[in-house]
């Protein structure tokens, strides 16, 4: 036992940068190090879809630069965070087992304060010329925590809707309609449990329809009146609650987990955060045809999805140019077909060279997919702070039905 | 100094004597140990084949033929013994058990067979090498037991009751055959029962445990 | 002869070492102590922050509940089953569902539950609209339920098959078949003959198996989120939960619920064994009352019903399972898909080939490494007079008492520390502590059953130890040795938390992927790889039971009698 007290005060000293960290800014000699590599990228293992587009990446990726992917499927992405903590904490500041993590928002600003992550390098990236950093400034600001070139965007997500239009043909399009449709139809909506996302992504997006002055979410909450702020989205649930799916005594543990739950018809509503992701599931066979989206009056919030590489990754120079391959207008063009992921691309149309262009203008919206036009602007997502204390009240309030 | 000598022979456990035993078997002959259940008899015969189990503490020396044996592995002591089952080993044939027995000596794949058949139809079992054991009766199990211990050429065989679990006809034809063969190979032979009239069968001395 | 004598303590490093270094890792943050979060100094602030929650008096309460809830009826009906019908043709027939039963992850069975018994379930299916008038499903909180029901059922229907077998195994060194004709000869009907006779040994055989199944069932994480409430979640799930924050200071919090969870079910054992004690008394009082016969013909008749329920409730899961892996729309409340189609095995198949072929190595492995460790202490305990002692059978059963939550983190960084992490050795490694102790438990009753007698008169036959080992008491025990194997291999197959956080996510099992998939809740995705998952176990159960079969289908002696 003394040999792990000893380790154990050792890894107090934490990482020291590795000598011989690749620079992005050398991208020939980037590209010359990921040959031959394996990036094992971490990323979220829940849905089939995102699961084939990461092997088509790594495919291509392999073809072109003879860098190897291994995706390593996640229940949790906090899971690859909790490896390169445990590294950390075992002094284990090189050849980590986590080359690339998929990642945004409280996790990544847990890993950014902890000192967990590498770079800077995303900005240096050949591919980081076509991103719309003016157009979606989510790119550069997860959850408004500024990426500083610490991660990568590879994709845009927005919060729908969808609705089952044979049962539901008329849907509510606010928060207070919503609540009017719920008293009227009980037990045919819910969302998913806190503090999964997609949760708490529906109270922020309600809390966005009840508050004069948006502005606040995007400063941490402590610098807020936090409970006058919120005290409107607590009224809103406590009528809400009792019309829920189970009268709000059991949630769904997850956002696809809504989807079975359409199916079987149990609700005849949900949210999600791929405006793509209906038409996907309807193009798989899993969802009946009459299904379509719908976004909220006033708009709904929008975030991008990043690539991250911890600082003791074992294949950084492969992960960078994994991260570059996600930018490419090829792999963002295939990412927004919705019969392949449906997700909003991060790079810029007028940036990009026409040839590039037209594999954009070729898609062809889902059956149940909303144009840009109509999807709207998308609300940025308030300071994670506001999330981390609405979750920890929803647990109180809401998490402990009886 | 042929034959089975236990010299001052005494079992303890935890420090409780058990048994003492002073005796010496000519070959050819039968000591008969007699005595009522838990009087120490089967651990006499662990004792002597080698297989006391660790708690029990033995004093004194085993002699065969001249040679003592006390500190050797049981399979070196060339100590035969029959228990009141047969112990047939259940996944071999007939035969196998036989074979089991016979010396590595003896080689040659039809060398051993021919040993094999030869010993089953000495007692009447010919062409039973290619049955399974289990369908056997029991005088015929008692029989392949028997050569199964003599085939491995011991110099003293050790008898656990093994007449007790047979009906009475078939008992003293087994006890007669187990006897004969017993002194025509001029075994020292120490049986433990708790039937007199084994004893009385057996003919030699008897010796009361207990 | 020299390192079989180390066997046993070999075998015990093995199993006390990841778990006390385990404890260590997570008591340590459960006090504050976390280098790389900042934690240097003791505090109780963990423990503080833990008894702030507030939902932990509901989420004790659901842990205790349901551990004992599960694992009391689970026990009630394997022993009214096996009283009602011990050496009949039912008995036998539910002996060979018994090993596929085995092989059936949890997490699949529990999958399979939910969808029998939700409002929009096959049950309900079947039903609607004629019978129950349901168009669309009704709004019920049957699956999820606050009091936990739902996962007292889906525990239950994997426990019984469990705790059957062990049941089976322990019955014969009990000699039921005699002390039946004593109790049927005195007038004892065949139930109430069983308790009062057979049951109060076969008990003492069993009774740290039930308790595995007690501390299981408290600690569960997987089968509670998939049946359990969320409002709040029973302990376990909370802890995971917390360990999956993106706010690392709760990792302080996580450990302290891991402590928790430990002590919870240390006293929930506690309590199991205080009411030992008092049934047994009164139990003692009941035989010698003389009471012939209570309720016999009812018992039997429950007894029977309880036991296929459990199984028929499986085996309707798997099948529902099976038709979601090959469905097309299916919506309610129609009892059958719209469409069927090879779709989803397409699809999601030809991916689960590497962690198959992964699964199937890592399985092999730590299944041979513990069964040799098994085979060398058995030995040694025969040959030297090693037995353990009640003492050491508690240590063997650690890594089942103990719950995964409270020691894989701490393991994790251990084995980060020590430099053995990633990759399949030590995923191996770790499946090992709890493929071992399972693999024993299933070995030892009939390795020790074993007529030494035999070995005696090998000896006598001129065969040294080794001969007698290779040759006598090995093939006489193989049939119990593969199915030892089969055991272990399934429990290996099954085995999630250890080969997440010890393979770093790099190692991936059919079992990763399932859970993975399961997050996503595509019900055709999890049916296709929990499918494949049963599969693999019961593949290692089949050639378990064929092999002595073929080997020694001339020997009768062999088979079972």
């Amino acid at each position: 036992m003394r040999r792990f007290a000893v380790l154990v005060a050792l890894t107090a000293l934490g990482p020291g940068a590795a000598l011989s960290d690749p620079d992005p800014s050398d991208w020939q000699a980037v590209l010359e190090e990921a040959r031959g590599q394996v990036v094992y990228w971490h990323a979220w293992g829940g849905a089939a879809a995102t699961n084939d587009f990461i092997r088509w990446a790594g495919d291509e990726v392999a073809a072109r630069h003879g860098v190897r992917v291994e995706h390593v499927k996640l229940a949790d992405t906090a899971d690859a965070v909790s490896r390169v903590l445990a590294e950390k904490t075992a002094g284990k500041d090189t050849g980590g087992a986590v080359d690339l993590i998929w990642i945004n928002g409280p996790n990544f600003r847990a890993m950014k304060e902890a000192g967990l992550l590498f770079g800077p390098w995303a900005e240096d990236l050949p591919n980081w010329r076509f991103v719309d950093v003016d157009g979606k400034p989510a790119v550069r600001a997860d959850f408004t925590v500024p990426t500083e070139g610490l991660e990568s965007p590879w994709a845009m997500a927005q919060v729908v809707f969808y609705h089952d239009t044979a049962r539901l043909p008329d849907p509510p399009r606010s928060m207070a309609a919503l609540l009017d449709w719920a008293a009227a139809n009980p037990g045919r909506f819910t969302y998913p449990q806190l503090p999964d996302f997609l949760g708490t992504t529906f109270l922020k997006q309600a809390l966005y329809g009840m508050i004069e002055d948006p502005s606040v979410l995007q400063r941490p909450a402590d610098q807020a009146d936090y409970a006058a702020v919120t005290t409107p989205l607590w009224a809103f649930l406590d009528d809400l609650t009792p019309h829920l799916w189970r009268q709000g005594r059991a949630y769904p543990s997850s956002g696809p987990r809504q989807l079975q739950l359409m199916a079987d018809g149990e609700i005849d509503l949900a949210i999600s955060f791929s405006p793509g992701e209906a038409s996907a599931t309807i193009a798989k066979g899993q969802l009946p045809d009459t299904v379509r989206t719908l976004v909220l009056e006033g708009g709904t919030i929008g975030n991008a999805s990043f690539v991250a590489i911890p600082y003791n990754a074992n294949a950084k120079a492969g992960a960078m140019v994994l991260a570059d391959f996600l930018l490419s207008p090829e792999a963002q063009a295939r990412a927004q077909d919705p019969d392949v992921l449906g997700y909003g691309t991060v790079l810029a149309m007028d940036k990009l060279s026409p040839e590039d262009r037209a594999r954009f203008e070729a898609l062809e919206l889902g059956i149940a997919t909303l144009s840009p036009e109509e999807l709207g602007p998308a609300l940025p997502e308030p300071h994670p702070s506001w999330m981390r204390l609405i979750e920890a009240d929803w647990g109180k309030r809401f998490g402990l039905a009886e | 100094m042929a034959g089975l000598r236990l010299e001052g022979l005494r079992i303890t456990r935890a420090g409780v004597p058990l048994v003492a035993l002073e005796a010496d078997i000519a070959p050819g002959e039968v000591l008969s140990v007699m005595g009522p259940s838990g009087s120490g008899k089967s651990t006499l015969l662990s004792a002597i084949m080698g297989t006391l189990a660790p708690s029990f503490a033995m004093t004194g020396r085993v002699r065969l033929d001249g040679c003592e044996i006390t500190r050797q592995p049981p399979e070196a002591r060339r100590v035969g013994i029959l228990y009141q089952e047969e112990l047939l080993f259940p996944h071999l044939s007939v035969g196998g058990n036989l074979a089991f027995g016979l010396p590595r000596a003896v080689r040659g794949r039809s060398a051993r067979a021919a040993r094999v058949a030869a010993a089953l139809a000495e007692v009447g079992l010919a062409g039973f090498a290619d049955r399974d054991p289990a369908t056997l009766s029991g005088g015929q199990k008692a029989r392949v037991a028997l050569m199964r211990m003599l085939l491995a050429e011991p110099r003293a065989l050790l008898l656990d009751e093994p007449f007790s679990r047979l009906d009475a006809g078939l008992r003293v034809q087994v006890r007669e055959m187990v006897f004969a063969r017993a002194r025509a190979r001029g075994l020292p032979v120490l049986l433990v029962t708790h039937d007199a009239a084994d004893a009385a069968a057996a003919g030699g001395c008897v010796v009361e445990l207990g | 002869m020299r390192p079989l004598r180390g066997a046993p303590l070999l075998t015990l490093l093995v199993l006390l070492g990841p778990v006390t270094a385990g404890l260590v890792g997570t008591l340590a943050p459960a006090l504050g102590v976390f280098p790389a979060l900042g934690g240097t100094r003791p505090s109780l602030a963990p423990m503080t922050a833990l008894a702030a929650w507030p939902g932990l008096p509901g989420a004790v309460m659901l842990s205790v509940g349901v551990g004992l809830a599960a694992t009391a009826i689970s026990l009630v009906i394997v022993v009214l089953f096996v009283a009602g019908w011990q050496g009949t043709r039912a008995m036998a027939g539910l002996e060979q569902a018994l090993a596929p039963l085995l092989s059936v992850p949890h997490a699949a069975a529990a999958f399979g539950l939910a969808f029998l018994i939700a409002p929009s379930g096959w049950i309900a299916r079947a039903l609607s609209p004629w019978a129950t008038g349901w168009e669309r499903p009704p709004d019920l909180l049957i699956v999820q339920d606050p009091l936990g029901l739902a996962m007292v059922a889906g525990l239950v229907v994997k426990e019984v098959p469990f705790l059957l077998l062990m049941t089976l195994a322990a019955l014969p060194q009990v000699r039921p078949a005699q002390r039946m004709g004593v109790a049927r000869a005195l007038g004892y009907g065949p139930v109430t003959g069983w308790l009062k006779a057979v049951f109060p040994c076969v008990y003492a055989q069993i009774r740290l198996p039930v308790y595995a199944v007690l501390a299981y069932s408290m600690s569960v994480v997987d089968v509670a989120i998939i049946l359990g409430p969320g409002t709040p979640p029973p302990l376990s799930v909370q802890v995971v939960r917390w360990m999956a924050d993106p706010d690392l200071t709760l990792r302080f919090q996580a450990a302290a619920g891991a402590v928790l969870q430990l002590a919870l079910v240390i006293g929930a054992l506690g309590l199991w064994r205080l009411g030992e004690v008092v049934l047994g008394r009164l139990g003692r009082v009941w035989a010698e009352a003389g009471a012939r016969r209570q309720g016999d013909g009812v018992l039997r008749l429950a007894g029977l019903g309880l036991a296929m329920l459990a199984t028929g409730a499986v085996i309707a899961g798997l099948a529902g399972l099976g038709l979601w892996s090959v469905a097309g729309l299916w919506p309610f409340p129609e009892a059958w898909p719209e469409a069927i189609s090879a779709r989803s095995w397409l699809r999601h198949g030809p991916g689960l080939l590497a962690p198959g072929l992964e699964t199937l190595w890592i399985a092999g492995a730590a299944t041979a490494l513990a069964l040799a460790l098994v085979l060398a202490c058995l030995e040694a305990e025969h040959r030297f007079g090693l037995v353990p002692g009640a003492r050491s059978l508690w240590l063997l059963y650690l890594p089942l008492l103990v719950p995964q939550v409270a020691f894989l983190p701490g393991l994790q960084a251990f084995a980060l520390m020590a430099g053995v992490d990633m990759g399949r050795g030590a995923v191996i490694l770790g499946h090992l502590v709890f493929v071992l102790p399972y693999v024993f438990l299933s070995l030892a009753a009939p390795w020790r059953a074993w007529d030494a007698r035999h070995a005696s008169v090998a000896a006598a036959l001129g065969a040294g130890p080794g001969r007698v080992f290779r040759q006598v008491r090995l093939p006489m025990l193989l049939a119990p040795v593969l199915s030892a194997a089969a055991v272990g291999f399934a429990v290996s197959v099954g085995q999630y938390l250890p080969t997440l956080l010890i393979g770093g996510g790099r190692v991936q099992t059919l079992t990763t992927e399932a859970v993975a998939l399961a997050a996503g809740g595509d019900r055709r995705a999890i049916a296709v790889t929990a499918l494949a998952q049963t599969l693999v176990g019961m593949a290692g159960f089949a050639l378990a039971l064929a092999a002595p079969r073929i080997l020694w289908a001339n020997r009768r002696g062999l088979r079972a009698g």
